[in-house]
């Protein structure tokens, strides 16, 4: 009986993985097809082949484009993450602040970035722009999740820190914040996403050749010239960047939650 | 066995004319008077929703009355000192992301109290039968347990007052049994004071130097019931039949409180 119960478990795992792959390799391979029996010119349609040659032929121009995408991310990221705690905890301290400051928060979330992009790059530097990009983009989702964690207190454990004259400074540092981590983790992993929606956004808005161009400007250059294969090569790695920041914050989510949090307890009991 | 001066001697806290009333406009206390001497362990059993544990928060100072006064006899611990009062919650209000000894650390490191506080925690543990457990989190931990760590919290600062509200009353029978025994020996042993806030007459009788009956809506004293059985009080206690007697007066009493609306 339970053995059997493990055996569903393991095959439910395997399907899992494996469907996926199924559906990819055949869409692949239909894709490749269709190409190849009417013969359709790479510049209308390239085969899945030749997006892979393109990938290996063009990857030191591509690799230095992916370098500059990630870094901007990530640096748009840092900064979505230290703002977005930073301002939930200053709301939480001083309710004024929050009062005052957050419906400017909201709009800023609310406001289509492609339409605030251009402006930016009116007004400031390339690289500021495109990564005040990224910021707008992602530090909501932070700020919104631990301003919930920072409220999601126990009432017990409060009523148990002023039992014994707990400071603010201990109530936030050892209380509110720890409860606040799985929403805050939550936010991240939003983060990690957006800022590099936010960062290829901008990239395309600025438009411009730059020493550093990113992907996303590589996208709109080979548009023009028609580099259809090199459009493909380009966004299959910006998907391939978005997958790894997505399960690399996972990671850190489970590493930093997996003894205490419901979300990061494994099935067996 | 407290001594039988202390039961005479002037109240470690005393509430005079308590009243509360909520925001909603309930009135959840009216009048409550209630002296605990030192060394007593003073059962408040009552119906579910007659203010005993409002008025356990407001012994602890973490409800404010809104008529009448707390007093603290002159002898009692400073406010500012961590060892006044240690509270058990219902539920066992750990920290569920640290170790069952940094929970147990916690009043400490917030009091910054003097002293060597690795050997007052170890104590603390080994007290509650849970030295082997220090570095486990609260979610490996079964219900009693957790409460047992929640006790060795409470107990940690050695406090002259514990206040403890339902805390076994998530507990299978026999992990209830087992903690009300272990609650007594940690009671003689500490010489501390007691006020154990409880639905179940059982209990009320099993633990407590005195019950004191509440009636409900507004919350009151309706009688008292003096426990005079000799601690320690063991299984064959549970099954004597003075134990038998003295619920059958508790439940009366209670019953009575019920019927008649607690009025005096």
């Amino acid at each position: 009986m339970n053995a059997g119960v493990a055996a569903i478990e393991r095959r439910d795992r395997f399907l899992r993985i494996a469907l996926p792959i199924v559906v990819l390799a055949l869409g692949l391979a239909v894709w490749e097809l269709v190409v190849r029996i009417e013969d359709i010119p790479p510049y209308v349609l390239p085969a899945p082949a030749v997006i892979l040659q393109t990938l290996v032929a063009d990857w030191a121009l591509l690799s230095q484009s992916l370098l500059v995408t990630l870094t901007t991310t990530f640096e748009g990221f840092l900064l979505a993450a230290a703002g977005g705690v930073g301002l939930a905890v200053l709301f939480n301290q001083w309710r004024f602040l929050e009062y005052s400051l957050y419906p400017y928060a909201v709009i800023l979330q609310v406001t289509p970035i492609v339409a605030v992009a251009p402006l930016l790059l009116i007004y400031l530097p390339q690289h500021a722009a495109v990564l005040a990009c990224a910021w707008i983009v992602a530090f909501f989702p932070v700020l919104a999740n631990t301003t919930l964690g920072l409220h999601s207190v126990d009432r017990n454990l409060g009523d148990l820190f002023s039992l014994y004259g707990a400071s603010r400074g201990q109530v936030l540092w050892r209380l509110k914040l720890p409860s606040a981590l799985p929403y805050i983790l939550g936010g991240l992993r939003i983060a990690g996403g957006l800022s590099l929606i936010g960062a290829v956004v901008a990239e395309i808005a600025a438009g411009s050749a730059g020493a550093g161009s990113g992907l996303a400007y590589r996208i709109a250059e080979s548009g023009y010239r028609l580099n259809i294969p090199r459009m493909f090569a380009a966004l299959l790695l910006l998907s391939l960047a978005g997958i790894v920041i997505f399960y690399l914050l996972s990671l850190v989510n489970y590493l930093a939650l997996r003894r205490w949090h419901e979300s990061a307890l494994g099935a067996e009991r | 066995m407290p001594p039988a001066d202390a039961i005479q001697s002037s109240p470690l806290v005393a509430l005079r004319g308590v009243g509360k009333d909520f925001a909603n406009g309930t009135r959840a206390l009216a009048g409550l008077d209630l002296e605990v001497r030192p060394g007593e362990f003073v059962a408040l059993l009552g119906p579910s929703g007659c203010g005993k544990s409002t008025a356990l928060r407001i012994i602890a100072g973490l409800s404010d009355p809104t008529e009448g006064a707390v007093e603290w006899s002159p002898s009692a611990t400073p406010l500012q000192n961590a060892n006044r009062i240690g509270f058990v919650f219902q539920e066992p209000t750990l920290m569920p992301w640290t170790s069952v000894y940094d929970n147990v650390a916690l009043p400490l490191a917030l009091k910054g109290a003097p002293g060597p506080a690795k050997e007052r925690i170890e104590a603390a543990l080994d007290r509650v039968g849970l030295g082997a457990f220090r570095a486990a989190y609260p979610r490996e931990l079964s219900g009693g347990m957790k409460m047992r760590v929640s006790i060795a919290r409470a107990l940690v600062t050695e406090p002259q007052l514990l206040l403890m509200d339902e805390p076994f009353a998530a507990l299978d029978e026999i992990t209830r049994f087992k903690l009300n025994g272990d609650l007594l020996q940690m009671w003689q042993a500490l010489r501390t004071t007691v006020v154990f806030v409880t639905h179940s007459v059982f209990e009320s009788v099993y633990l407590s130097s005195r019950v004191v009956v509440m009636a409900a809506r507004p919350g009151r004293v309706s009688t008292e019931l003096a426990v005079d059985a000799p601690y320690p009080r063991g299984r064959t206690f549970r099954t004597s039949a003075e134990y038998a007697a003295l619920c059958r007066r508790a439940s009366d009493a209670l019953a009575i409180t019920m019927a008649t609306g607690g009025a005096p």
